[in-house]
């Protein structure tokens, strides 16, 4: 029938053809649908949450909340620092009509400066449309003034505000409190990214340093809503019900151990020389004031400082940066001799009431050298207490040489000389405290490891190796005011938690001195309230109401040969005697000790000694007058 | 009797509908089905722009441009639609030509031919002239066609194919050669050359790596991994997912889906707008999207089936089958089963003239039923 050659077409097995071939296209279609539909099942129910998580994170962003910075309180409940707005002015492009001519008019009112118009021009186009961009920092009251004026001319630019720190008292304690400024490269290492995100602030010394983690706080959080460009997009409704947010906690408040007023004596009493004031409550370590002179602004570095401020201050020849409180470390001068008196009388070395003659010249047996007495003169015969009135070198000598340089050190190590006094803020020094054994330790050239005899006879009178800081002498003047207490020097007495819960710190008691007797520290502390009533400090007792016990101290800054006088007039400043005074008051019931250290002052007596006394007058005769309503909750309140 | 009274309404109503569609040459089922997805994807697209009526509107006058034509085409006889089947394709490889020598760079592709007031691809006609002239040349030749058969077929398929390729647009070129392959398939080319064919493909896609754009390239490695590249290339695959996954099983709800609003969806009213069903309908709004497509397609195909003449069946397959194709290949890339190529969800997605095209398509396919002979036993 049909030639197989020729085909022809062959209507019943093309019908065949189209039905097979159609019921195979739908089981095709089917089983893709199928496919489909798993893979929708998979992602849709099986990683439902996954993507769901993802999904959220894609649109919310989280808005960090900055806690407040705890406030800084003096032992009366006087502010030290706390926190203020700062006014900066921000700008969001796409609300900017005409950009350059916005700039332009902020530069006529004087709100950009010119020179920064072009950078500032650059910092905007460089950002997203519709972020708020600073174009100006720390308006002036007057500059807010002039902007709120003209403030409709300016559609997208306003003022914006963030919390900066405030020292209500200025530069007063600057090298307690610390400051704070912007969060460095540096600091980024050791701090928590998270914790500090939203944070622009952290402490750099001082107390704001030491206690950074309880006056941070704790920062909040909003969660808001954003597009894939990032941009906050505000939806009632829709989206708004899953937005949680935070709020920040505050940081907590501490409640320091100065006292302003003492503190603000001591600023005054130092004036402008350099130096430090160290004031402590024999009876339990509280730092009552802490200077360090010169200062500087804290709120300078809050704000931020330009590069030619900062230089200016680093570069200063006064170092106001330099915090001699605590890294300052100098001879200690004659302020040792109560303590070598003590070793002396521990050691059974010395009979008190003996007299021993001063000439004027000290001469060490079997040595040619010369020891003179510092000032020059003579004291004829002196015992051991007017020898530490009247600042006997020449006795000194003798006594140190007579002890030994082992003995001498060991004596002193308790008192807190060549140790860090462990005071709460970071950044002191220990000075040294030398002997036969550290001399050889400290030195490579075995010549350079001898301790010569000659180097006891220094020590007696605090020159030579021996190097301390104010603090330490402080600390020291403190140990004797509680004959032989001693407590851990300490600025922080409470830290105060937002619900005002004040959680008091306790005191530090270091080990005590125990092996000196109750008739040698009579005799030292009587041998100090000579040298305030008719020795080298005599005048600064004049129109005292209370006993003073002190001791005068003269740091060499350079050696004058041994032949030689030295004669004030005749120095440069800056190579002249730094002034040393430790002092205690009441002498009877000490509840004040205190170092003054002047440097390129000249003699103890005359430079540092009514420095003391002012300081001593401002916290005990004045120390009612601390206004009662800002008295800080009690620390016996503290519950716990 | 109120309820038979009722009942006699309903059913004169039914009966003069029906008179009404047997006049215009239209299936009723098809009809709905069609009217029920452009509804559907308007309250998607309504959603998915931002809430952009414009849009919807817009997309409105594509489907009265699309119906017109529908309506036009049904009454079109097989034997007409036959005669001009290779006019329609030489003057669509014309405007091929056309597009290739002055055409428009729009997208970074030459793609469009601007009338004056409107742009126009010349690659969706050929959409439908391939297959038309493909069953054109198959109607008078005997089935299964034989291997010169299959030769002409080749190059009636390639030479658009690879003149979009070159524009280059390779999703709609792959399109156009799929509907030819259909066509030969439903013809009843053998399965062994099927395999043959399939595995020179493979073979024939890794040598023409070579001559792919880099762009292209990209999108295949992306969808390969899109993990390599989340904020470039496989940011449209990785989105899409998130979209689809934080659905889940009910959706979101109409215009609450926080990926498509906030536009981390990106191409969203386009050819991402299936994730938009997924995450504001949840897998229950996918599935009733699947199946209102499998509804078409399968009565489509019912539909071409029913015709008698080789010339219609042929091309009515291939018209239902090709519909499905976009719909799977869309559906597969937003679901990362597939490379993302720029292929539309059919009647959902937003712009193009693929709107007009595939209503012209269904138009033809209904004209090939209602005009077909009824042959007696």
């Amino acid at each position: 029938m049909v030639d197989s050659r020729v085909r022809i077409k062959d209507h019943w097995n093309e019908q065949r053809i189209f039905s097979q071939r159609t019921l195979g296209a739908l089981v095709v279609v089917a089983v893709l649908v199928l496919v489909l539909i798993g893979r929708l099942v998979f992602l849709q129910v099986m990683r439902h949450d996954y993507y769901t998580e993802l999904s959220q994170g894609n649109r919310v962003r989280l808005d960090p909340i900055p806690a407040s910075r705890g406030l800084i309180f003096d032992r009366n409940g006087k502010v030290m620092a706390d926190n203020e707005p700062a006014y900066q002015l921000e700008l969001v492009r796409e609300q900017v009509p005409d950009l350059n001519d916005t700039l332009n008019r902020l530069t006529a009112l004087g709100l950009i400066d010119r020179d920064e118009v072009e950078d500032t021009r650059r910092i905007i186009l460089s950002r997203r449309t519709f972020d708020s961009v600073p174009v100006r920092l720390r308006l002036t009251d007057e500059e807010i003034g002039a902007f709120a004026v003209h403030r409709y001319q300016f559609p997208g630019v306003d003022l914006a505000t963030r919390q900066t720190r405030h020292y209500p008292l200025g530069q007063l304690a600057v090298h307690a409190l610390g400051y704070v400024s912007a969060i460095s490269v540096q600091d980024l290492e050791h701090i928590d990214r998270v914790t500090y995100a939203g944070t622009t602030l952290i402490g750099k010394l001082g107390v704001e340093s030491a206690y950074e983690r309880p006056l941070h706080g704790k920062n909040g959080y909003r969660e808001i809503l954003v597009n894939a460009q990032g941009r906050s997009v505000q939806r009632e409704g829709a989206f708004a019900a899953e937005l949680h947010s935070q709020a920040p906690i505050a940081g907590d408040d501490l409640v320091l151990s100065i006292d302003v007023a003492t503190q603000q004596a001591a600023e005054d009493a130092l004036g402008d020389h350099r130096g430090a004031v160290v004031a402590i409550d024999p009876a339990n370590g509280d730092v009552l004031a802490l200077v360090s002179k010169p200062g500087f602004d804290p709120a300078a570095f809050a704000r931020g400082l330009s590069r030619s401020e900062y230089a200016a201050l680093s570069d200063d020849i006064d170092k106001p940066l330099f915090n001699r409180a605590l890294r300052g470390t100098y001879p200690s001068g004659s302020t040792i001799k109560p303590v070598i008196a003590l070793a002396g009388l521990t050691y059974h070395v010395v009979d008190p009431s003996r007299q021993e003659f001063c000439a004027g010249v000290f001469h060490l047996p079997g040595s040619s050298r010369l020891f003179r007495e510092g000032k020059g003169g003579k004291h004829g015969w002196v015992d051991l207490e007017h020898a530490i009135a009247r600042s006997c070198d020449v006795y000194f000598y003798g006594l140190a040489a007579t002890i030994g340089a082992e003995h001498i050190a060991d004596f002193m190590a308790p008192f807190g000389y060549g140790a860090l006094t462990g005071i709460d803020i970071s950044g002191e020094k220990p000075g040294l405290l030398p002997s036969p054994e550290w001399k050889r330790k400290a030195f490579k050239r075995p010549e350079d490891q001898i301790w010569f005899p000659g180097e006891t006879v220094n020590f007696g009178v605090g020159q030579g190796y021996l190097l301390v800081t104010p603090l330490q002498l402080a600390h020291v003047a403190s140990v004797l005011a509680e004959r032989g207490k001693s407590f851990q020097p300490r600025l922080v007495t409470g830290v105060r938690d937002i619900e005002g819960h004040l959680k008091a710190i306790a005191p530090v008691q270091l080990p005590a001195i125990d092996n000196v007797s109750d008739a040698a520290w009579d005799l030292v502390l009587r041998g100090m309230m000579g040298a305030t009533t008719y020795g080298t400090a005599a005048a600064i007792s004049k129109g005292a109401s209370y006993l003073i016990a002190g001791k005068t101290g003269t740091a060499q800054v350079f050696s004058v040969g041994q032949n030689e006088k030295y004669v004030e007039k005749n120095v440069a400043e800056r190579l002249r005697d730094h002034a040393w005074f430790i002092a205690f008051a009441p002498a009877d019931a000490p509840r004040i000790a205190i170092a003054v250290l002047v440097e390129n002052g000249g003699f103890g007596a005359s430079a540092a000694a009514p420095i003391a006394r002012r300081v001593m007058d401002a916290y005990l005769l004045h120390q009612s007058t601390a206004p009662a309503a800002n008295v800080a909750v009690p620390e016996s309140q503290a519950s716990d | 009797m109120i309820d038979d009274f009722g009942y006699a309404r309903t059913r004169r109503t039914l009966s003069s509908t029906a008179k009404l569609l047997s006049v215009l040459n239209l299936d009723g089922p098809l009809l709905v089905g069609l009217g029920l997805l452009a509804l559907y994807g308007l309250a998607i697209l309504y959603s998915a722009s931002g809430q952009s009526l414009d849009t919807v509107l817009r997309t409105l006058v594509r489907i009265a441009l699309g119906t017109a034509a529908m309506l036009a085409l049904t009454h079109a006889s097989p034997n007409l639609l036959r005669r001009l089947s290779p006019w329609i394709y030489v003057i669509g490889i014309a405007l091929l030509l056309v597009v290739e020598l002055t055409g428009v760079i729009g997208k970074g592709a030459q793609r469009w031919l601007n009338l004056g007031i409107v742009r126009f691809q010349p690659s969706e006609v050929m959409k439908l002239a391939v297959p038309m002239l493909a069953a054109w040349y198959l109607h008078d030749r005997p089935l299964p066609p034989d291997w010169r058969a299959m030769l002409m077929l080749a190059v009636i398929i390639f030479l658009p194919a690879g003149l979009v390729a070159m524009q280059p647009d390779l999703g709609t070129a792959a399109l156009i050669a799929a509907s030819g392959a259909l066509l030969a398939l439903m013809a009843g080319l053998s399965l062994r050359i099927v395999i043959v064919l399939v595995l020179l493909a493979v073979g024939g896609a890794f040598a023409g790596w070579h001559f792919l754009h880099d762009y292209q390239r990209e999108r295949v490695l992306t969808f390969l991994n899109p993990q390599t590249d989340p904020l470039g290339a496989g940011y449209h695959i990785i989105q899409s997912q998130i979209a689809l996954g934080s659905g889940g099983l009910f959706g979101k709800g109409w215009m609450h889906g926080s990926q498509a609003q906030l536009q981390f969806l990106p191409e969203r009213s386009t050819d991402f707008i299936f994730a938009v069903v997924g995450e504001e309908f949840g897998l229950i709004g996918l599935i009733l999207l699947l199946a209102l497509y499998l509804f078409i397609v399968a009565r489509a195909l019912w539909l071409a089936m029913q015709t008698n003449d080789t010339y219609s069946r042929l091309l009515g397959l291939c018209i239902a089958l090709t519909f499905f194709v976009y719909v799977f290949i869309n559906a597969g890339m937003v679901s990362g089963l597939l490379p993302v190529v720029g292929v539309p969800l059919p009647l959902v997605s937003y712009g193009g003239t693929s709107v007009v095209t595939l209503l012209a398509g269904f138009g033809i396919l209904m004209g090939l039923y209602s005009h077909r002979k009824l042959v007696g036993s």
